[in-house]
């Protein structure tokens, strides 16, 4: 059976990769997006958070023996560690100041950050094997899945849930939404606003290197893997427009499928497809597919 | 204080001048590198310092300028002069194109807009059939000027570079201190009211865009005619973000800051080069310590320092001198 010329099974090939892209997509731009909208920051840095927690996870496996499932855990939460602390340290004296400082300190933590190690890893990428448990492939009937990319659909997609329901639909999350609004108001009613600015970087950073981590077996753990992501992420979050939860995951898994479709209809410009659909979004619906329009 | 930064620019072009007569203290290869760099960043702050707005794109006009020269001189034998004149010249229009597009938002956005705009201008080199793909353009040859200068001798070319650079600094110093950039400033400082006032933003906004983008592609055509070479880099947003990065070390409210940035940054660039990965972290280390502790760069803090030394006088009179000679 073709479509538009094209065999069926390359499609719905193509359209896994773009949903396995877009379970990446969602993860980044979420987390890209909570801080956004708490910290009024674009955390330049998230793509170098992503390597992060792809060279946490092999350092873990590689020097200590940990399983798989265990650096699913630990890494994030160890990068998460650290973002809290460069949050706390230095992203901190950057509040109300124009956004652009804020940008330019991330985009030098990048500078710092993959720098350091390509001088302690090199360039070159390092293999990380796929779990023994998650090799091996189902045939679904229609085509024919690794494991391990179901694995990776399912797991992020739940953490996103978890992420939204926990933002829309519990106590911690509406004083999250509260600080967001109105942070001195909150702070008056009692709540710690600095100290929940902390933790939604924290969520935010390792929710970049939980990617990285589920991204480790499927390329190759290498110092500059998040740095042409970031970019693309940007513009993942700018369609869905700036601030908006649902709006940056349902983007994300949209965006991976329309890119994964460009693939087969012309495939160099898949890499470029997510610009020129940002493009029209701006001139079309200037605050993004889910933002709203602010003054 | 007047006085002072004129005394500073007669030390540098002195100091410029004489660069191809000490061969063994200084590359003048580098020194072009450099001066290449210091228009860029100039000409990006005419937007980011001066009107107030963060164009993250900014390769796309410098690649663009790069490439325009470097296929007009090597494919179809066009002049070196005539080339570089081009290459300003589409990049110009492609700034009346991407600011258009732009300024239809603002802050962030705007960022964000010009960085999709420059990767869709990045993929169209990157895959046009007459860029070399990732090889770019190489051996370009550097003819002569207007006829009679054969650049192939480094010397020749150096000081065209410096005629060059030195004509686009004066322009975007005569286009900060005119009414048209007092009407910039007046954007930067509060839109609303300056739309009140009856200026046509959007229009003065485009332009600035368009003169800015047109010496950033200068700026890039010279760079391949120095280095007879186009290449993606030009237009990757590593570039972009570069210049930025340039400029705020250097200080962007400021009209010579982003030069003395720009050749910060060529210098660590270029005497750390054997470090190797070091340069990254060194140079991002940098700029930490910059955006956490001198936001003014190096510039700005300089002029801070100096006036704070002589009694400011709080006069009605002399506040508009201040602000109407930015130096």
């Amino acid at each position: 059976m073709d479509i538009f010329g094209i065999p069926i099974q390359a499609l719905l090939g193509q359209l896994m990769l773009g949903i396995v892209n877009g379970s990446f997509y969602a993860v980044l731009s979420l987390g890209l997006a909570i801080i956004f909208g708490v910290l009024k920051i674009v955390n330049f840095a998230h793509g170098a958070f992503f390597m992060l927690g792809a060279f946490a996870a092999f350092l873990l496996a590689q020097y200590m023996g940990a399983s798989y499932w265990l650096t699913l855990f630990i890494a994030p939460l160890a990068v998460a560690v650290f973002g809290m602390l460069f949050e706390f340290l230095f992203l901190r004296r950057l509040y109300g100041l124009d956004p652009i400082y804020g940008l330019l300190l991330t985009f030098s933590l990048v500078l710092v950050l993959e720098g350091g190690f390509r001088v302690a890893f090199g360039s070159s990428g390092q293999p990380f094997a796929t779990p023994e448990q998650l090799r091996g492939t189902i045939n679904l009937g229609f085509m024919i899945l690794p494991i391990y990319r179901g694995f990776v659909i399912v797991s992020a997609l739940t953490l996103c849930l978890a992420t939204w329901f926990i933002i829309e639909r519990t106590s911690l999350g509406a004083s999250l939404r509260a600080a967001t609004e109105r942070s001195e108001l909150t702070q008056a009613f009692g709540i710690n606003v600095p100290r929940l600015i902390t933790l939604t970087y924290g969520v935010g950073v390792g929710l970049a290197a939980f990617a990285g981590v589920l991204a480790a077996p499927i390329f190759h753990v290498n110092p500059s893997m998040g740095s042409s992501l970031v970019i693309i992420i940007f513009a993942v979050v700018v369609i869905g427009g700036l601030g908006s939860i649902m709006g940056a995951i349902v983007t994300g898994l949209g965006l991976g499928v329309v890119e994964g479709f460009t693939r087969v209809f012309y495939s160099e410009f898949s890499s470029t497809i997510v610009f020129l659909v940002m493009v029209l979004v701006l001139l079309l619906r200037p605050a993004g597919l889910f933002g709203r329009e602010e003054g | 204080m007047r006085t002072l930064s004129f005394a500073a620019i007669a030390v540098v072009l002195l100091a410029l001048l004489a660069v191809p007569f000490v061969p063994q203290l200084i590359y003048s290869v580098f020194v072009m590198k450099m001066l290449c760099f210091v228009l860029f960043a100039c000409a990006f702050n005419l937007l980011l310092g001066h009107t107030g707005i963060l164009s993250f794109g900014h390769a796309a006009f410098f690649g663009t300028g790069a490439y325009v020269t470097g296929i007009l001189v090597k494919e179809y034998g066009v002049p070196t002069d005539l080339g570089i004149l081009a290459g300003g010249l589409v990049a110009a229009a492609l700034g009346t194109i991407i600011g258009a597009l732009a300024i239809h938002r603002s802050g962030i956005y705007l960022a964000m807009i010009t960085l999709a705009l420059s990767q869709l201008v990045f993929f169209f080199f990157l895959q046009a059939p007459f860029t070399g793909a990732e090889d770019g353009l190489q051996r370009i040859p550097r003819g002569t000027f207007l006829g009679v200068i054969d650049l192939r001798n480094d010397t020749a070319l150096y000081y065209v570079v410096l005629g060059i650079v030195g004509a686009g600094l004066w322009l975007v110093w005569r286009t900060v201190n005119s009414p048209f950039g007092n009407v910039l400033r007046a954007i930067r400082e509060h839109e609303p009211r300056a739309i009140s006032l009856g200026y046509p933003v959007a229009r003065y906004k485009v332009l600035v865009f368009t003169i800015s983008a047109g010496l950033a592609g200068i700026a890039g055509s010279l760079k391949a005619i120095v280095f007879q070479l186009a290449a993606l880099y030009d237009v990757h947003w590593h570039t972009s973000g570069d210049v930025i990065l340039m400029t705020l070390l250097g200080g962007m409210n400021t009209v010579f800051g982003p030069a003395v940035g720009a050749a910060l940054v060529s210098a660590l660039n270029h005497y750390l080069d054997p470090f190797g990965a070091w340069v990254t972290v060194i140079i991002g280390l940098v700029f930490m310590t910059c955006v956490l502790t001198f936001r003014q760069g190096v510039v700005g803090q300089l002029n801070q320092w100096f006036s704070s030394r002589r009694a400011p006088i709080p006069s009605a009179k002399g506040q508009p001198r201040s602000h109407a000679h930015q130096q």
